[in-house]
């Protein structure tokens, strides 16, 4: 039965991200499916997930992608200082011209990800295709990570929490952060902020493979002029921002 | 550690009053287990465990001993969950052999579509 | 007669002791209780200060923990008698203080209940999984150490012991000073500066630890201490104050020097509100200049000028640490430089700390365990210091 079951999601996932893709961005849509992989393989390290995000076709007063992320995890979306926030809108201004730009801001996914160094337990890990993310099994909740992180992307759980997402399981006392949508990916599909800021016709959030030179990803970190936050660190993020 | 100490005061419980009554759990769904039910009480603690690893670790999904797929077919119909009484069957059994289980800390305990039908709800 | 009667007193005051601290632990206890029952939102710590007050104690325990061994050390290394006759008190508070400051840190966990994960899961790569061997390394190090200063028989020991002790916590506190100095985006952080700064604050906060037990000892017997002894005390806390002031100083120079971190510098020594308040009035005034002129006035100098420069040394440390861990946490990472930020995750604003009880009722419970296992080993063992014989 639930054989079945996974089968028919699996379905309609396809399906309608086939339709998805076919009516938005036919490259980058058919390119992901095809990466998609059959149930009961491991991911694989040829890829290397990554975004690019262009920050020239931002909107300052948006955050679709934030109320995606927080729809498709679960999350309260609260914004007080205990509150999780695994992606948010930050503002910029120029101090010397005055110029604005606006970017969402999440974990970089780096590949030497300086909170994987620190934990103590190895709940912080970096998955083979680049994802970095907690193992809340192994998480014994000391914030090191927090502390290591040169983008500010964790948030801990200050609370008890109910009716989290079965796909995306979370709990008190636990560190956590931008997974990538992982379990989105798995099933080949895109991040839930990237497919908002797609529908809100923004499309300033490209997701997909940085290690296939072929990918929409790659050929147009190839063309445009891109930065990588703290790019000073080393620490090779899989995040690539465009227009900073 | 916990689970074999939890199984010998199960046992211990049976050999001393023969006459107890084992937990009247609510199988939700029911029907046939991805195993022997004898053999998945003795090991589901460490179906689950190796099943956790590889899919967090891994990214397999979908796995034969995942923990949705045990809430998937036990949730109860009465109550959509695998908690809530001790009838209840994950509850039900665990409170039975005085076994704590946090895997519901973080996991959801109501079947996937249902859970997605109420957090949709809320909004 | 007489005797009898002071022994029963004695040991009805001993008991008080004991439950004193037993209250103060258990106090903790049931502070972190409800911290794991409700969660970290009980607390003053939010996402952008992650660690607070409990870190406080528990970093002010654990490196006080290495340094009050200093004494030991100097005894059994070096062969110095008067030290010598402290060895076993020094590794006594060693083992209290360690005690004291691993129990808050595993207390104020997330999931203190899966402490045992530490153990079980080390990540090589991680300063804190070092830190979980170095610690209970020194543990029984320091119980072996114990051993073969108490036990006649194991005397011999003592010096091939003493000297491992001795590398090993120096180890020890350079991984707690590479616990911050590994953090390489924050400013406050990740310099080299940050393990000898702590090795040299472990001496000066061990010694002031060690000189306040001694003295409740010595007043509680009725003793004073010898002359020599005091003098040879003095000067070493006075050397190691003004240790600590210049590696401090160091610290903030070089970071003022460089113009990335001067913003920060700015907020942490001038306006920063609490941060400078506590750095200048607390860590400066209180637990270096008083200190200081308490030590080397002439006219001052005696026994309670130097207990009262011990505990403004501790103060003054509770002060130091607050700035740092705190006021390092809540100046902005620089994560856009030559940009104003702001977000609703507290990109570019000095974020708010407020510490709430239950926390500061978990740090003091660290040193409510301290104190009963110094109280109760000073009672079983032959801990009080002779200087009688010792005396040069």
């Amino acid at each position: 039965m639930s054989d079945m079951d996974s089968d028919r999601r699996q379905f309609i996932g396809r399906s309608s991200a086939l339709v998805a893709g076919l009516t938005l961005a036919p490259g980058m849509m058919l390119y992901d499916l095809a990466h998609g992989r059959p149930v009961g393989e491991p991911a694989s390290s040829k890829v290397r997930w990554g975004m690019l995000i262009d920050t020239t076709k931002c909107e300052s007063g948006c955050d679709e992608c934030v109320k995606a992320c927080n729809k498709e995890n679960g999350l309260p979306g609260g914004t007080g200082p205990t509150d999780e926030q695994w992606i948010r809108k930050v503002q910029l201004t120029d101090l010397k011209t005055g110029k604005k730009t606006s970017l969402p801001m999440m974990c970089q996914h780096c590949a030497e990800p300086p909170c994987v160094d620190v934990c103590p337990t190895g709940a912080s890990f970096k998955r083979v295709d680049g994802i970095v993310l907690v193992d809340r099994h192994l998480c014994i909740g000391c914030r090191y990570c927090m502390m290591a992180c040169p983008y500010k992307a964790r948030s801990f759980v200050h609370e008890p929490l109910h009716d989290q997402k079965p796909d995306v399981p979370r709990g008190k006392g636990t560190v956590e952060s931008c997974t990538l949508c992982v379990q989105r990916v798995d099933r080949g599909e895109t991040t839930a902020c990237a497919e908002a800021c797609e529908k809100a016709g923004h499309k300033a959030i490209l997701f997909g493979d940085l290690n296939d030179p072929d990918s929409e990803i790659s050929k147009r970190i190839r063309q445009v002029a891109s930065i990588r936050l703290r790019d000073d660190l080393g620490l090779d993020t899989g995040l690539h921002y465009e227009g900073l | 550690m916990r689970l074999i100490l939890a199984l010998a005061l199960f046992f211990a419980a049976f050999s001393a009053h023969a006459d107890v009554t084992i937990p009247h759990l609510d199988i939700g769904q029911g029907g046939h287990c991805v195993n022997d039910p004898k053999f998945m009480r003795m090991n589901h603690g460490d179906l689950l465990k190796h099943q956790r690893t590889i899919t967090v670790h891994q990214g397999i999904r979908g796995g034969r001993y995942s923990l949705e797929r045990c809430v998937n077919c036990h949730a109860s119909k009465k109550n959509n969950s695998v908690l809530g009484t001790n009838q209840n069957f994950c509850q039900g059994c665990h409170v039975y052999a005085a076994v704590k289980i946090d895997c519901f800390e973080c996991h959801s305990s109501r079947p996937e579509s249902t859970a997605e039908l109420e957090s949709d709800k809320h909004e | 007669m007489d005797t009898l009667v002071r022994k029963q007193k004695e040991l009805r005051n001993f008991y008080l002791l004991v439950v004193f601290g037993l209250m103060v632990a258990m106090t903790g206890m049931g502070a972190a209780h409800y911290m794991e029952e409700h969660g970290h939102i009980v607390t003053g710590m939010n996402n952008q200060v992650v660690w607070g007050m409990p870190h406080v104690f528990a970093i002010f325990m654990i490196v006080a923990a290495s340094g009050v061994l200093n004494i030991a050390s100097i005894g059994s290394v070096f062969g110095k008698k008067p030290y010598k006759a402290r060895g076993p008190l020094s590794g006594l508070l060693s083992i209290a203080l360690l005690a004291g400051g691993l129990t808050v840190l595993m207390l104020d966990l997330g999931r203190p209940e899966r402490v045992i994960v530490a153990a079980t899961h080390i990540n090589t790569t991680s300063v804190f999984g070092w830190n979980v061997f170095l610690y209970s390394g020194l543990f029984s190090l320091v119980a072996v150490y114990l051993w073969t200063m108490l036990e006649a028989r194991m005397n011999p020991w003592t010096k091939p012991v003493g000297l491992l002790v001795f590398a090993w916590r120096i180890t020890l506190t350079t991984g707690t000073g590479l616990i911050f100095a590994f953090l390489v985006a924050r400013q406050a952080y990740g310099t080299a500066m940050l393990p000898p700064m702590f090795i040299v604050m472990s001496f000066s906060w061990g010694l002031a630890v060690l000189y306040i037990v001694q003295a409740a000892m010595y007043g509680w017997n009725r003793m004073s201490l010898n002359p020599h002894v005091l003098r040879r005390f003095r000067n070493l806390l006075g050397l190691f104050i003004l240790s600590v002031a210049y590696l401090v100083a160091v610290y903030h120079m070089t970071n003022l020097y460089f113009a990335r971190n001067s913003a920060f510098e700015h907020f942490i020594l001038i306006e920063g509100g609490i941060y400078p308040l506590l750095f200048w009035g607390g860590y400066f005034f209180l637990g270096t200049l008083i200190p200081l002129v308490l030590i080397y006035s002439p006219n001052l100098g005696k026994h309670c000028h130097v207990l009262l420069a011990s505990l403004l040394v501790v103060v003054g440390s509770f002060c130091f640490l607050y700035v740092f861990i705190i006021g390092g946490q809540a100046f902005p990472l620089s994560i856009f430089p030559g940009y104003e930020v702001s977000s609703t995750f507290g990109d570019g604003q000095i974020a708010y700390y407020s510490p709430s009880l239950p926390e500061i009722l978990l740090g003091c419970g660290g040193l409510g365990v301290a104190f009963l296992i110094t109280t109760v080993g000073v009672r079983i063992f032959e801990m009080l210091p002779h200087d009688e014989a010792a005396a040069e």
